[in-house]
């Protein structure tokens, strides 16, 4: 799966998984730095975006394809994101005819301590 | 004892994730009643979302519209004091066009003891053509607990 260059700019890596989408790795730098010490939101955000949009087309691609087109976006930052690799993933909960909702989290050490959560819906334009 | 100077504070690059972005201060309204802060985030092809289409990618509006309201906040209250961010909610109300730079306005509407509410727009043009629509709350980090000593 081909990355866009605003995910190779945050440093975004991808381990496949059997089935499933591939989980996303970002790691902690200056380019991603927000105040000394700490992810910046926006970067998180980027990176939650990026996985919703990797396990969206994964989920089209068994169903022929198709184009994504982001209607709106809410992230909710649960604890700050330190000087450690992310990890995030996204999660269709309903991919229709013509809207997916996706689900995506973010976490470092422990999955069941997310650093951030967020939820979008997307158009979808079926090839 | 002066309070927040936006002119200094702006004097300076954004390092870390905003420099990497190449966001810089535009403007800003003193307007009571409509105050406003803007940054600019100036087109760049490592910012691409859509190598199709060479949209820019949603991400860093988010930053631009987290940073934009952030100031805001700073601007607000008169002084520069940690916060973060509890949420943010973006609606894309159409693709920015590639090639222009994309201003970001910030507002902050309210603040209580610990908690900011802000508001925003993206636009490429016109402010009365926003690309972007954006609502989030910030934490206070220098506030009393609630219920605390005041």
């Amino acid at each position: 799966m081909n990355l866009p260059p605003y995910a190779e700019l945050l440093g975004i890596t991808l381990e496949p998984r059997d089935g499933d989408a591939p989980v996303l790795v970002m790691p902690f730098g200056t380019d991603v730095l927000g105040r000394p010490g700490f992810l910046h939101g926006g970067a998180i955000s980027g990176l939650l975006e990026v996985a919703a949009i990797v396990s969206l087309r994964h989920a089209l691609t068994e169903e022929g394809g198709g184009r994504i087109k982001p209607v709106n976006v809410t992230v909710d930052f649960m604890r700050g994101g330190r000087d450690k690799p992310t990890h995030a993933e996204g999660i269709v909960t309903r991919l229709g005819t013509r809207v997916a909702n996706v689900e995506a989290i973010a976490w470092q050490d422990d999955r069941s301590k997310p650093i951030a959560h967020a939820r979008m819906n997307y158009l979808i334009a079926r090839d | 004892m002066s309070g927040f100077n936006i002119d200094a504070f702006m004097a300076h690059r954004f390092g870390g994730h905003g420099g990497t972005l190449g966001i810089v201060y535009h403007a800003r309204s003193d307007t009571p009643g409509s105050a406003w802060v803007e940054l600019a985030l100036p087109y760049a092809d490592a910012l691409i979302g859509d190598a199709d289409t060479r949209v820019l990618a949603s991400g860093p509006i988010i930053a631009l519209m987290d940073m934009a309201t952030s100031v805001a906040v700073w601007a607000k209250r008169d002084r520069f004091a940690p916060q973060a961010t509890l949420d943010l909610r973006v609606d894309y109300l159409r693709p920015a066009v590639p090639g222009r730079t994309v201003i970001g306005r910030g507002e902050c509407l309210k603040l209580t003891r610990s908690i900011a509410f802000v508001r925003g727009i993206a636009y490429d043009d016109t402010p009365d053509d926003p690309l972007a629509h954006v609502a989030g709350t910030f934490m206070l980090m220098d506030a009393q607990p609630a219920g605390g000593a005041a």
